[in-house]
């Protein structure tokens, strides 16, 4: 009872001990505080502004001004609105695209490592392959078959190639895990795999799954961005990507409308960035070696 | 070392027959029909005619036998170095469209692939261990990294082409000229050049400094240079170790990021209209020319396969381990 009363507080300790130190860590607060920030501008923006991103609203090809923060388009459209409405495009595919690329290489590689042998063999194999395969390309070719395009469709079919760095270091990190004595115990008292593997074996990587979480979610809208580029956004949906393209598809460069295209690639690189450097601080809060204090 | 060989091969014989595969599988299980697309894109009205490119089409794709024969046909063919025929580009053949797209890929790519590696290496092993310079390059590394290759590209256009004009922004050569071996061909070339590499160059040097840095420091804390330093070795020897043993990962590293450096070409190339495989690629997808887009995925699996390769032949040529059989060099 009581040595179970020790455990628990040691294990609470050491929950609050590591949001302690990640909300005094510079990185991490600097890094979050961008990303939320700009998360809220995609969420509550479009609220307040018009409904429709693409409505002909105002004079074309304008600067900046107090009635359009941004500017707008060639076609009269309001820039900002486009903006905030692609914000919100570009957390989708990265939270889904993410997401659904970090549960298959979890999937594969716990499965792989855990198990290994002939399964392993194979779900390796699998992996070396995509691995291997150019993503972009891919994705390319599959997009352009598809007639009607939608940010959940992209983010499902970006997920599904960019998972296999994920897996490769799951599976070597669990086949360093499985053989300790804490998970032979668990298998001795007659736990299933999936049991032993949720309980004894994820939470000593918990803080490496955080942060490959956050590498694959930047990854997402960094793919999906070079896709709208090409053409191959959404068809139905404005994005960061597709302002880009449209800029240049209108000749923004020569005609000097430069906040048609300057926004959503900076709104990209703070995104992203502000991922990285919150993963650098993370890293710092869980390998107490890095700590600079 | 046979068998770290063998495998890869394995590794990379079975992409390119799965890349095939999709190549064949994508048009035919896609919803929608892409034969159909392209008569409307083609505005075909007269119903005569459009019978006659309707059977002619289904004759291409070869959808009149069974599903296991179009495969094997579509093996045969690819045999052959047919690709079938461009739409956009009627009546090239897709491959001669393609091979002569290449050599401008190339020629963006390779340079500055290996350009930023060697440098960006150089940078991540000084700012190591270095307060000062570190400060500097691992902010910058991170927004780098960070930047959506095209953005670089436009932003670099506008400033070095449309403010300062110093650079064209557009094509791969100017279009009062015609390609020849010729000084101010070669030179007009150039020029075209330099911005597009620029961009590809920046984009991809941060990664490398980065990483090269974190993996510097993590040799310069293990036990060997510990040792060494206690021994008395000089700093610069214990850092040439650290450096030999931290550039092994990066050579694999190389090999991995292949993939998107050339979705970043693809895309930095559309930005300048530079005449390789991403504008050709560009047309192709707004022209639904949909032989050439695949044309295109096959020649960028098979480089990226190549490339992989001779990754492959480097580390075995620098790890002596991987030579000997011992560890190193995982598949």
């Amino acid at each position: 009872m009581s040595a179970e009363a020790v455990l628990q507080t040691e294990t609470v300790g050491k929950r609050n001990e590591h949001l302690y130190f990640a909300l005094r860590n510079p990185k991490v607060a600097i890094g979050m505080s961008v990303v939320l920030l700009l998360l809220l501008a995609g969420l509550v923006g479009p609220l307040f502004i018009s409904a429709d991103p693409m409505e002909y609203i105002g004079p074309k090809s304008e600067a900046p001004s107090a009635d359009y923060w941004f500017g707008t388009t060639y076609f009269g459209q309001d820039v900002f609105a486009q903006f905030v409405h692609g914000l919100r495009s570009s957390y989708l595919v990265g939270a889904l695209g993410g997401g659904i690329a970090f549960v298959i290489g979890l999937t594969v590689g716990f499965t792989a490592g855990y198990r290994g042998g002939l399964v392993d063999e194979f779900l390796n194999m699998i992996t070396n392959v995509v691995l291997v395969l150019p993503a972009l390309a891919v994705l390319i070719v599959i997009s352009s078959y598809l007639e009607v395009r939608g940010v959940v469709t992209q983010a499902v079919i970006i997920g599904l190639f960019s998972w296999p760095w994920v897996a490769r270091a799951v599976r070597a990190q669990t086949f360093t895990l499985r053989n300790r004595d804490y998970v032979d115990l668990a298998r001795l008292t007659g736990k299933r795999a999936p049991q032993i593997i949720m309980r004894e074996i994820m939470p000593n990587m918990a803080s490496y799954l955080l942060m490959s979480m956050i590498l694959l979610f930047g990854g997402a809208i960094l793919f999906a961005a070079m896709l709208d580029f090409i053409g191959l956004g959404p068809s139905n949906a404005v994005s960061l990507g597709t302002m880009m393209q449209q800029s240049m598809a209108w000749s923004s460069l020569h005609l000097g409308t430069w906040w048609w295209f300057v926004p959503p690639g900076l709104a990209i690189t703070a995104i992203v960035g502000a991922l990285y450097i919150t993963n650098v601080g993370l890293d710092e809060v869980f390998n107490p070696k890095l700590r600079e204090m | 070392m046979g068998r770290y060989f063998r495998r890869k091969l394995l590794i990379y014989g079975l992409t390119f027959v799965i890349a095939v595969s999709i190549n064949f599988a994508v048009p035919r299980l896609m919803p929608g029909d892409p034969v159909a697309r392209m008569l409307t894109r083609n505005s075909v009205s007269n119903p005569e005619s459009s019978e006659a490119m309707r059977s002619y089409f289904d004759n291409v794709f070869g959808f009149d036998v069974p599903v296991w024969q179009q495969y094997l046909n579509y093996w045969a063919a690819l045999f052959k170095g047919d690709l079938g025929v461009s739409v956009y580009a009627f009546p090239a053949s897709v491959s001669s469209v393609v091979l002569d797209a290449l050599p401008y890929t190339l020629a963006l790519l390779l340079p500055s692939i290996l350009l930023s590696w060697v440098v960006g290496n150089a940078l991540g092993a000084k700012a190591a261990r270095n307060k000062l310079l570190d400060n500097g390059v691992l902010p910058i590394g991170y927004i780098l990294t960070a930047v959506p290759y095209m953005w670089l590209a436009i932003l670099l256009a506008w400033l070095f082409g449309i403010i300062l004009g110093w650079f064209p922004v557009a094509g791969g050569y100017s279009f009062a000229l015609t390609p020849n071996f010729s000084w101010p061909f070669i030179v007009d070339l150039l020029h075209h050049w330099v911005l597009p590499f620029l961009s590809l160059f920046i984009v991809a040097l941060g990664g490398w400094a980065i990483g090269m840095r974190n993996l510097v420091i993590y040799e310069l804390e293990s036990d060997y240079s510990n040792y060494l330093q206690a021994l008395g070795a000089p700093t610069r020897l214990i850092r040439r170790y650290a450096f030999r043993n931290a550039v092994l990962p990066q050579i694999t590293g190389l090999a991995l990021q292949l993939g998107v450096v050339v979705g970043g070409a693809l895309v930095t190339e559309v930005v300048f209209a530079y005449p390789g495989l991403g504008s050709l690629l560009l047309n192709a997808v707004t022209n639904q020319d949909f032989f050439l887009l695949q044309g295109i995925l096959l020649f960028i699996v098979i480089g990226v396969l190549l490339f992989n390769f001779l990754a492959d032949v480097v580390y075995v040529l620098v790890d002596p381990r991987t030579r000997l059989g011992l560890e190193g060099g995982q598949s």
